[in-house]
Parts: structure tokens; C-alpha cells; sequence
């Protein structure tokens, strides 16, 4: 299973035209060891330094949430 | 390579104007500038103008030549430039190229943006075009929500506060208030401030800058033609424009802006001069945190001093070093793609000693730095009055 770390995140109120419908949702850039990727949140609230297990991908966007310490 | 003056500057008031259209204002902001310079559309060599998303948000493409014409310049090179959020300034910084090299005598530089005439998250989704749409966008990200994770991080390196931020959107605010073109002219309190209606967390309303319509001009001519033009020219001392990544998760540390960094270091070095001789400075505060980050990149303060910095006055109008005396970004308005060369009007009115109950008491020497996106483009011009 893939793991990371929150870098930083943030959570959205004013979202784009296409999100809309999803906020408040929350945004985080995932420190993988290799890469950075700025993923979409599911569950739990995260802050800066929390582990996050990769949950999904839809339409292209990575989906994590808070993992285990 | 030659030295550049500017010898006109035009802006036209920043705001949400329903009843005027792009080419209206920017042609405005175009005929201030050429009266200021005693000079005649005919004249013009060239025209260089910034725009981020015109085709976007009013749908109209070809725009340098379409405004040009309005103004009565045609038959000459007329050019659109996007950078983002740096489009007029670079913009400003290639017609400077050609003046330098000796190209032209004689050019006008634009910029303008009507952006009002969008509902938010459809202004939002056309601002995210600045950023990577392939990755941080698609995954939800908004300019606010980039800023507010360099935010995130900032505070959690370097122990930057709320409070911090806020100190740059009251001081914005107060002097933007008395700022006949700025458009939202109103001073607000710490307290307003920190309670403001949440946008990207930390980030609240009073964090961002506004969505604004208004256009900037400039005439920059070869300095030994200025006294043609100008009883007052206002020399460039030192110009560069850089980059870097555009897409934020690709950058080791987002709490600096390595293209502010390395722009501010060729200019300075152009100029002979260093952050110190810096007396006041027109800086990119899209959001309050950029202002923090430009104390540090350009070099007011080290790295993870630039809360403090903001919190300590040293910035304010009769403070050792004024920033954003016009109101900034924030207050005056950020129509995305006249920013750069507004910028440039407003150091250059503060040099010539025009600036009224926003004049800075120190005004020899001042700088202006415009970024694009979340810092994939930096434009950094120091101006003085001397040569």
C-alpha cells in the first residue's frame, strides 16, 4: 500500500466552478519519498506531518486518508 | 546595451465596472500615458501589452493590435504577453529588452484585465490556468488554496502566526483607503481581519486580493531622448525577469519563491545596489502571505523573518521602508494583467514626488515586483530618479 506524509495541506471553501458541490473539502500535498503529489483528502482531517495511506484514484485525482502512525 | 527611462505613466481607477469593456480601460490607461509623455500614438514604436485571460473571461483573443488600434498606434509591432499574474510585467520587461538593445527609442507597455464580468468559481477556474491544470488543479486546488498551504508550511517552519498575516491586509487596507484609484477603499481592523469569512484555511477574504477590472500604462523611451518626453524621467536601474516550476509540488521548499529570489539578485546587481538601498517597494501581495514571502526573497529580512517584519511597521506608510503604499494588491485591486506595469506607475509617481497623502518620505530608489502563478514567473525593477 502506498504511504506518505502530509507536506501541507489546506481546506477549500471557494471552490472552482467544477467542485463546487464538494466543499468545504480538504487538499494536501502527500510527501511519497520519491515524489510530491497534491492529493484529495476522504475522512479524517490531516495536518502537516500526519501519515496518509493512498485510498483511490478517480478521473485522475489521488485519494488519501489519515493513516496509521 | 542602453539606458531606459520611463517618461509617461497612465492608470485608470481599479474596481468593478460593469458598463466598461477591456478595450475602453486599457485604451484610458493607454492616453493618459502618452499625455503624460507629450507624445503622439504616431510615435510610438512599438506596443507591448500584458493580459493573463482576456479570451477567457470576455472571449476576445488578438488583443494587442485591437487595443492599439484604439489608441491610434498601428503599423508597428503590437503584442500581447501572458505571464499570469506577472503579464505586464513581462510585458514591461521585453519592451525594456528592445529599448536596451537599441531596437526602438520610443515604445508604449500595457496591461489590463476585465475580470468582474465572471461569477467566483468561474473566475477561479480561469485564474487556475495559471497553475498545473493537470495535477494540483484537478485535485481541487485554487490560487487561494496554493497560497494557503505555502501559509500552512510557512507557519509550521518558521512559527509565522495569523496575526502576521493579518498586519499586511490592515496595513494594505489603510493605505489603499486613501487611494482615489484603488478599489476597495475602506480600513479594516486587526480583528476584521482575523474574523473574515474563510476562503482556503488560514486563509479568510481579507487574506486575498481582489478580483478587479482596470488597465496601466507606461511610455518608456531611450534615456538620452527622456528630456523629450519628461521634465521628471524615471531611470531603470535594474531589471530581470525569471522562472521556475509552475506546478507547486514539484518544488523542494514552497516557503521560498526561487524566482523572486534570483530576479532580485540580477536586478540588484544591474543596478549596483542591494536589498538594503531598497527605500520603499510596490510588492505582489496577492495574498498576505506573498508579501511575507517578498520581504524574504528580496531580501528586507532572512528566511522566516518576514512574519515579524510585517507585525513590526517597518512596512508601513511612515515606516523605514513603506511597502505597498498604493494599497497593494489587496486594497488597490489586482486585475491580474495590468498589475505588473501598475506597479510600475506607482513607484515611478512616488520618484517623481506625485504620489500626495501617499508619498513616501524617502523616494530615490524604489522597486517593483510582480509574480505569476504560485512563482513560476518573477519580474523584480528597481527605479530611481538619477541615472
Amino acid at each position: 500500500m502506498t504511504t506518505g506524509t502530509v507536506y501541507t495541506e489546506t481546506v477549500v471553501w471557494s471552490p472552482p466552478e467544477m467542485y463546487v458541490n464538494d466543499a468545504p473539502y480538504q487538499i494536501a500535498i502527500v510527501d511519497l519519498g520519491d515524489r510530491r503529489v497534491t492529493a484529495r483528502i476522504l475522512g479524517e482531517r490531516v495536518a502537516i506531518g500526519d501519515p496518509v495511506e493512498f485510498v483511490e484514484e478517480r478521473n485522475g485525482v489521488e485519494y488519501y486518508g489519515k493513516g496509521k502512525e | 546595451m542602453r539606458r531606459v527611462a520611463v517618461v509617461g505613466v497612465g492608470k485608470t481607477a481599479f474596481g468593478a465596472f460593469p458598463d466598461r469593456d477591456l478595450r475602453s480601460l486599457a485604451v484610458e490607461a493607454g492616453q493618459k500615458a502618452l499625455r503624460d509623455a507629450n507624445l503622439r500614438p504616431a510615435a510610438v514604436e512599438a506596443f507591448y501589452l500584458g493580459n493573463f485571460a482576456g479570451p477567457s473571461f470576455i472571449g476576445q483573443n488578438h488583443l494587442a493590435p485591437y487595443v492599439g488600434a484604439g489608441l491610434g498606434i498601428s503599423g508597428v509591432p503590437a503584442t500581447r504577453f501572458e505571464a499570469a499574474c506577472a503579464s505586464s510585467g513581462a510585458a514591461f520587461f521585453h519592451a525594456w529588452s528592445a529599448v536596451a538593445a537599441g531596437i526602438y527609442d520610443v515604445v508604449l507597455v500595457g496591461g489590463v484585465e476585465k475580470m468582474t464580468s465572471q461569477p467566483t468559481p468561474r473566475v477561479a477556474e480561469i485564474l487556475a490556468g495559471a497553475g498545473d491544470m493537470s495535477g494540483e488543479m484537478r485535485a481541487g486546488a485554487t490560487f487561494p488554496a496554493l497560497f494557503a498551504m505555502i501559509a500552512r508550511r510557512h507557519m509550521y517552519q518558521y512559527g509565522t502566526k495569523r496575526e502576521q498575516l493579518a498586519a499586511v491586509a490592515v496595513k494594505n487596507h489603510a493605505n489603499g483607503a486613501k487611494n482615489p484609484l484603488a478599489h476597495m477603499r475602506k480600513v479594516i481592523t486587526i480583528e476584521q481581519a482575523l474574523a473574515g469569512k474563510p476562503v482556503a484555511e488560514p486563509l479568510t477574504v481579507y487574506d486575498c486580493s481582489l478580483v478587479s477590472d482596470g488597465a496601466a500604462a507606461v511610455v518608456l523611451v531611450a534615456a538620452d531622448r527622456a528630456a523629450e518626453f519628461s521634465s521628471k524621467p524615471v531611470h531603470v536601474l535594474g531589471i530581470s525577469q525569471t522562472s521556475d516550476c509552475v506546478a507547486m509540488d514539484e518544488k523542494e521548499d514552497i516557503t521560498t519563491l526561487r524566482a523572486v529570489r534570483s530576479s532580485a539578485e540580477k536586478a540588484y546587481r544591474m543596478a549596483g545596489v542591494s536589498a538594503a538601498d531598497i527605500q520603499f517597494a510596490e510588492v505582489h501581495d496577492c495574498f498576505t502571505i506573498a508579501e511575507i514571502l517578498s520581504y524574504e526573497d528580496l531580501g528586507f529580512v532572512r528566511k522566516g523573518e518576514g512574519g515579524p517584519y510585517a507585525q513590526s511597521g517597518a512596512t508601513c506608510l511612515r515606516g523605514e521602508r513603506p511597502v505597498n503604499a498604493s494599497g497593494g494588491l489587496k486594497s488597490k485591486g489586482h486585475p491580474v494583467g495590468a498589475t505588473g506595469v501598475a506597479q510600475i506607475c506607482d513607484v515611478a509617481v512616488q520618484i517623481r514626488g506625485e504620489a500626495g497623502d501617499l508619498q513616501v518620505k524617502r523616494n530615490e530608489i524604489g522597486l517593483a515586483q510582480n509574480l505569476g502563478g504560485s512563482g513560476a514567473t518573477s519580474v523584480v525593477t528597481i527605479l530611481g530618479a538619477g541615472k
